[in-house]
């Protein structure tokens, strides 16, 4: 990883000694041991009195809780990181659950690599890390400046002073000698301490951080979004082009058409002419009008997915039973993609599914948009076939959306599609 | 084409629409049949202004205008009528939208207020019989819109045969009895004897019969 070469590499550069890295190298480790030693009490006894409950029921959780303590000190050991000079943040490699409340809550950790990761990374701080940790600072912190400080202590005590409680020293000049020792030490063992907080960050980053898997699929689910947007945005443009450009033109070539009509005779040949184009500027206005409601409808814009649905609805061939009710407006991203999963579920009904009659309801609860259509036809619809709904899945994928088909030979079909997302403030319009 | 319709005193009439060529079309048009054009604007901003200052016989407004490129045009037209219930406003779209024509006909009393399409414009007599219309009280709504509100069979519009639902669709264009007797090639008795069994088939309050008519015509829209 990038961030662990630069680290690496800083410490050959020559200023590495007058830098704050070896300062913060000592404070890193110093916290990070501090917090491990914590962890490693904490464990043992929540351990020692987990296993003795089990025999009574209680146990049982506690421990299935304990299983859990990675979490917190992941979290605290991706802080902690931040205590050292070019280390890049690291995110939580956990996903949001698809789901609110507790349950969902457990269940998505549980099944996640990265809680069992983080809990290897708690059990390895606080049975062996924080041992290391302490050790780096006493070896490399600890001594050089017992060494330094030998001159003030026998100042303090005036007859002797017992060095690391090994060499007795009785006079200043050795006192200075020691202390040049401990100032020389002290700037050559700073170099392991740093190597060891280096290395020890990118043990952490590697247990508490995204797999280059996680990052591969973040990269790839961004980068999808990202596209659905451009294309979401490229359709707004062709959308105005075509109102502000060739619509007001048509129009106003309708218009000078009919002022023509009015100025020749009628029954004149041309009169028959220009009755034709102008029935032709009509039907080219009709069909374009079409054209530019399916690529953008304006109505999805102004009014929202619930009058939007409903003017669908309308359209339909087959009659439509609807109760569609939000509380406010979600996303755009999310109506675009209820709209058009809509407006396909309603062509699929028209087209293929004989029914006399479909039902369309759409409701925001649990924190997600849940829309089905259903229909009394002979059913069969296979999602695995029909490349119509496989893409109405695609779509709904990109905004972390579900779609589920029941639609036995038979009938009848239930399309449900769900959407997590948050509302914005009430429809600014009250409904027509 | 409504012959009866299109004999109108000269109106004088604000215009808004954002764009330029459309917009010196329309002045032309209405000015060459004698109405007269106080203000030509091209936002809604525009539009409040120019109907404070000129309080004309007639709006004539577009639905999406600058800024926002939304239904700028559609709300303003909208308080107009609830700050001055009678103006009569005309609605020119380019959307084949229930909601927007209803929001429309909610505003005020539902009377004096049209919604058509851009197209109709090139149908040089219609719309200038829409106009007529609308400025003595009338409602118009445009026959695609009222095209598209007859396949729907909802309460209470499930009680009507065919026929009279066909009524009610020519009642929302702002056909007169007379134009409609001639569309549906039927007598005016028989035209008034669907009316008669619409407003009651749709539960109307009693009130004045050209009232009514627009009610019958919101029910419609509402759906």
């Amino acid at each position: 990883m990038s961030a662990s070469a630069d680290a690496w590499q800083a410490l050959a550069r020559p200023g590495f000694l007058r830098s704050a890295r070896p300062w913060r190298s000592a404070g890193y480790l110093l916290a990070t041991g501090l917090s491990g030693l914590l962890l490693c009490v904490v464990l043992l006894v929540s351990a020692v009195v987990a296993g003795v409950l089990v025999t009574v029921v209680i146990g049982l959780p506690m421990l299935a809780a304990l299983a859990l303590a990675g979490l917190p000190y992941a979290a605290l050991e991706r802080r902690l990181l931040r205590l050292l000079p070019d280390q890049a943040p690291v995110e939580s490699p956990h996903r949001e659950p698809d789901r609110p409340g507790l349950v969902a809550w457990l269940r998505t950790r549980y099944r996640e690599q990265a809680t069992w990761r983080e809990l290897g990374c708690a059990a390895l701080a606080a049975l062996m890390l924080w041992v290391i940790d302490l050790t780096a600072i006493g070896g490399a912190v600890f001594v050089p400046v017992w060494l330094l400080a030998t001159p003030v202590l026998l100042a303090l005590d005036g007859e002797q002073v017992n060095v690391l409680k090994v060499w007795q020293i009785h006079d200043q000049p050795t006192a200075f000698v020691l202390t040049l020792a401990g100032a020389l030490l002290l700037a050559a063992l700073s170099y392991p301490l740093a190597a060891v907080a280096v290395g020890r960050a990118a043990l952490v980053r590697r247990l508490t951080g995204r797999t280059e898997q996680d990052h591969r699929i973040g990269e790839l689910v961004r980068s999808r979004a990202r596209l659905v947007d451009a294309f979401e945005a490229e359709r707004r443009r062709i959308e105005r082009d075509l109102h502000d450009g060739a619509q007001q033109r048509l129009v106003a070539l309708a218009m000078n058409l009919g002022l023509a009509r009015l100025d020749v005779p009628t029954g004149s040949p041309l009169a028959g002419r220009l009755a034709d184009a102008h029935r032709e500027v009509g039907q080219v206005l009709s069909e374009l009008r079409e054209l530019i409601n399916g690529i953008h409808p304006q109505v999805l814009a102004d009014r929202g997915l619930p009058e939007a649905v409903a003017d669908l609805a309308d359209r339909s061939p087959v009659p439509v039973d609807l109760a569609f009710e939000l509380p406010g407006r979600p996303p755009p991203a999310v109506e675009a993609a209820g709209y058009f999963a809509v407006a396909e579920a309603l062509a699929n009904i028209a087209k293929h599914s004989g029914a006399n009659r479909a039902r369309l309801t759409g409701r925001y609860a649990g924190g997600r948009l849940a829309v089905e259509v259903s229909d009394d036809g002979h059913g069969g619809a296979d999602p695995a076939r029909g490349t119509g709904l496989t893409g109405l899945a695609d779509r709904l994928a990109v905004v972390d959306g579900t779609l589920t088909v029941s639609s036995p030979p038979g009938g009848p079909t239930l399309l449900r599609l769900e959407i997590p997302c948050t509302l914005t403030s009430p429809p600014p319009h009250r409904s027509g | 084409m409504h012959p009866d319709q299109s004999a109108t005193a000269p109106l004088r009439v604000v215009l808004a629409e954002d764009s330029v060529l459309l917009r010196e079309g329309l002045v032309g048009l209405l000015e060459r049949f004698g109405h007269q054009v106080v203000a030509a604007v091209g936002d809604a901003e525009a539009l409040r202004e120019a109907v404070a200052e000129h309080t004309p016989d007639l709006v004539i407004t577009d639905v999406r205008m600058p800024p926002g490129q939304a239904d700028e045009g559609l709300r303003a037209a909208v308080e107009l009528r609830e700050a001055s219930p009678g103006l009569p406003v005309l609605v020119l779209s380019q959307y084949v939208q229930r909601s927007y024509a209803a929001d429309l006909l909610d505003s005020g009393d539902g009377s004096g207020v049209g919604y058509l399409l851009k197209d109709r414009v090139g149908q040089i007599e219609d719309f200038l019989a829409a106009v007529g219309t609308v400025a003595d009280g009338g409602t118009v709504v445009d026959p695609e819109v009222v095209r598209q509100l007859i396949g729907r069979r909802r309460d209470p519009l499930a009680r009507l045969t065919p026929r009279e639902r066909e009524v009610l669709a020519l009642m929302a264009e702002g056909r007169s009895n007379a134009a409609i007797c001639r569309e549906l090639v039927v007598t005016e008795a028989a035209v008034s004897k669907h009316i008669g069994n619409i407003l009651a088939k749709l539960d109307l309050p009693p009130a004045e019969q050209s009232h009514r008519r627009v009610l019958a015509v919101l029910t419609f829209l509402r759906g």
